[in-house]
């Protein structure tokens, strides 16, 4: 079987959500640990030796991003970014709703890594359910003595709040958190400063993603070269993957990171329907550039996707199979961003809204084989323009589809204008409309 | 004609009447509150190094009282955390789970992301649409909405946060009715009822959560 287990080990246990399902298993001994028995440099040095990147879509080192944290007796911030909003990704959900006590340790040593005594949870507002679990194992934790004013009987203290957004995909970019987080329209903010050294009530801030705390028990307990064994190269550890769209067995699936791609959507999400073939895959949520059917033999690690010219973001794969029109997904795609664009920087929400008009136009038959053109310019002009990545987010997928499919965008035009003419002709009786093109234009 | 901000809504899409000043911060003891509401925005605010950063749950909390962020609705939140209504309708008009229309208390959102799209969402939103009409669904708000992080189960639906799918065309009637009757809608096929697993799940995952 090519799942390896690690975060997803217990998932299968009756009352895993109970803290004391949990703590039968040996949960809240890392947390434990790293409170009573380690320093915040030696837990920081541990995270950081794992190499452990980021699973929320940029792959930052964690360790290196709490080292940024500065030191001093300010008020210090821990912020679980859980607005999983990236389509095609639901990884978290599984995680927080099945075994949050997890994510709770997790953020307990996140915490004393960063050395903040205040945290919260981001949870998109769409997670009601999800968020009741949380709120009643923050509860636990609390009356166990895990959070609150000296956990663990230490001298250390942790608060934590679970903070629920109401929809808006823009606040799971970091800055666009802390906004949204502060009472604000979550708009994302210049960087720097970077919220490390200046973020939630403008006190340093670490901002993890859920999978990401989640693998930090492990890591404490069982130490950072155990943790190295697991995946390949700079992609260590385990990964869920979210496997989406046209295959058989979509879901999550925990591997190790370099098993190639093929295995994944072919063995663990079951393939595709009988005699359709894979005609493009995001190998990393909605936001990655769309690979080819030559690229599943790629290792999955941050690396190859990125040198293949995508990249592995939150590890949410979404086939798409040869039955489907390229046009209308990539108007899916636009719509989505076109709506979620917060509107602070003009190439982001004029980009997304005229990339957006200009596919209804291919779809409607108005649109010329210039057009392409066009939208491909757009893109080009949107990426890197912008304070965050959104915008990029939908020029990346779109750039690539145009590049990639540019023949069936073409004949798409083509065939949609032929479609768009006819219909602008008079209504003709039968044998007149062909009299009618044997006379030749008037 | 000047108007009255408590009773129109502020300002989305009516034009600004410049005669007027803007609404202040209201006097608390001029504006009666739900005494629950005011007890959780409160609570909420309690929670936070800064008051502001109580004002989406306390919106949320002011529309599961009123069904939307109506000038009524803002103007209590803005006595209780004393901001001005312009603030919150700020926010209101940002964020989409808050409701800027009275279109019901309660919501459907049909999943259209992309994973779901792949999967034929928009003819499952166009079925519960058609059904909603017959059926003459009222007070609910019904939507297509971006990707709701459950694309394993595509196309799903969410009512009221419970997630159900993979949803047939066929279940537009069924899913439409028990929302109607304030039922629990297609008992079994919700992400965190007891026996829920997906069809292609061998043997089914024991899933133990009781929300």
């Amino acid at each position: 079987m090519p799942q390896t287990l690690n975060l997803t080990t217990h998932l299968g246990e009756r009352m895993l959500h109970e803290v004391a399902t949990y703590e039968r298993l040996g949960g809240y001994a890392s947390a434990r640990k790293a409170v009573v028995e380690m320093s915040q440099e030696s837990v920081l040095a541990e995270l950081e030796a794992s190499g452990l990147r980021g699973r929320g879509g940029a792959g930052f080192s964690m360790g290196k991003k709490a080292s940024f944290v500065p030191k001093g007796t300010m008020d210090k911030y821990l912020c679980c970014n859980a607005d999983e909003s990236e389509p095609g990704t639901f990884k978290d959900r599984l995680l927080m709703q099945r075994n949050p006590h997890l994510l709770i340790e997790g953020i307990i040593i996140g915490a004393i890594a960063a050395d903040a005594n205040r945290a919260f949870i981001f949870i998109r507002g769409e997670y009601e359910e999800q968020a009741r679990v949380l709120d009643k194992a923050v509860v636990e934790a609390y009356e166990k003595g895990y959070l609150g004013e000296r956990i663990f009987g230490s001298d250390t203290g942790l608060e934590l709040v679970i903070h629920r957004g109401q929809g808006a995909y823009i606040c799971g970019e970091e800055t666009g958190l802390l906004d949204g987080l502060e009472g604000k329209r979550g708009n994302p903010r210049l960087k720097p400063p970077f919220p490390a050294n200046q973020g939630l009530y403008h006190g340093p801030t670490l901002i993890n993603n859920v999978e990401t705390l989640c693998n930090a028990p492990a890591i404490i307990g069982r130490g950072a070269d155990w943790f190295k064994t697991l995946g390949e190269g700079n992609s260590t550890g385990t990964k869920l993957v979210s496997v989406s769209g046209n295959v058989r067995k979509p879901g999550n699936y925990e591997i190790e990171l370099g098993i190639p791609a093929r295995q994944i959507i072919e063995e663990l999400a079951g393939g595709l329907e009988e005699g359709r073939e894979v005609k493009c895959w995001f190998p990393g949520g909605s936001s990655a550039p769309v690979l080819l059917q030559e690229h599943l033999d790629l290792p999955y690690t941050f690396e190859a996707m990125a040198q293949a010219g995508s990249m592995l973001g939150s590890g949410a794969i979404i086939v798409v199979d040869d039955n489907q029109p390229i046009v209308p997904l990539c108007l899916r795609l636009a719509q989505f961003y076109r709506h979620e664009s917060c509107g602070k920087c003009v190439p982001c929400r004029e980009g997304t809204s005229w990339t957006v008009k200009t596919l209804q136009r291919i779809d409607s038959g108005e649109a010329t084989p210039m057009d392409l053109d066009i939208l491909a310019e757009v893109q080009q002009n949107i990426i890197g323009n912008c304070l965050c990545v959104l915008g990029d987010s939908m020029a990346m997928p779109v750039g690539s589809m145009i590049r990639s499919f540019r023949e069936e965008f073409e004949q798409h035009i083509e065939d949609a204008r032929a479609r768009h003419d006819l219909e602008q002709l008079p209504p003709l009786g039968a044998g007149e409309l062909a009299a009618a093109v044997e006379a030749g234009p008037a | 004609m000047a108007v009255d901000r408590r009773t129109v809504p502020l300002g989305w899409d009516e034009a600004v009447d410049l005669e007027k000043d803007p609404a202040v911060v209201p006097d608390p003891a001029d504006v009666e509150v739900p005494a629950e509401l005011r007890a959780s925005i409160e609570a909420g605010m309690g929670r936070y190094p800064d008051r502001h950063s109580a004002a989406l749950p306390a919106l949320a909390a002011a529309q599961r009282v009123h069904g939307w962020c109506s000038p009524e609705a803002l103007w209590q939140v803005a006595a209780v955390m004393q901001v001005t209504p312009a603030y919150l309708a700020s926010l209101a008009t940002f964020y989409d789970m808050l409701r800027t229309e009275p279109l019901g208390h309660r919501y459907v959102y049909v999943c259209t992301g992309v994973a779901c799209h792949l999967r034929d969402a928009k003819a499952i939103y166009d079925a519960v649409a058609e059904e909603a009409r017959a059926q003459d669904l009222e007070d609910v708000e019904l939507r297509e909405f971006e990707c709701l992080g459950a694309c394993d189960m595509a196309p799903m639906a969410s009512i009221d946060g419970r997630y159900v799918g993979p949803l047939e065309r066929s279940d537009a009637a069924e899913l439409v009715g028990a929302v109607k009757q304030n039922r629990e809608v297609l008992p079994g096929r919700g992400l965190t009822d007891e026996s829920y697993k997906l069809p292609w799940e061998e043997g089914g995952s024991p899933n133990d959560i009781v929300a």
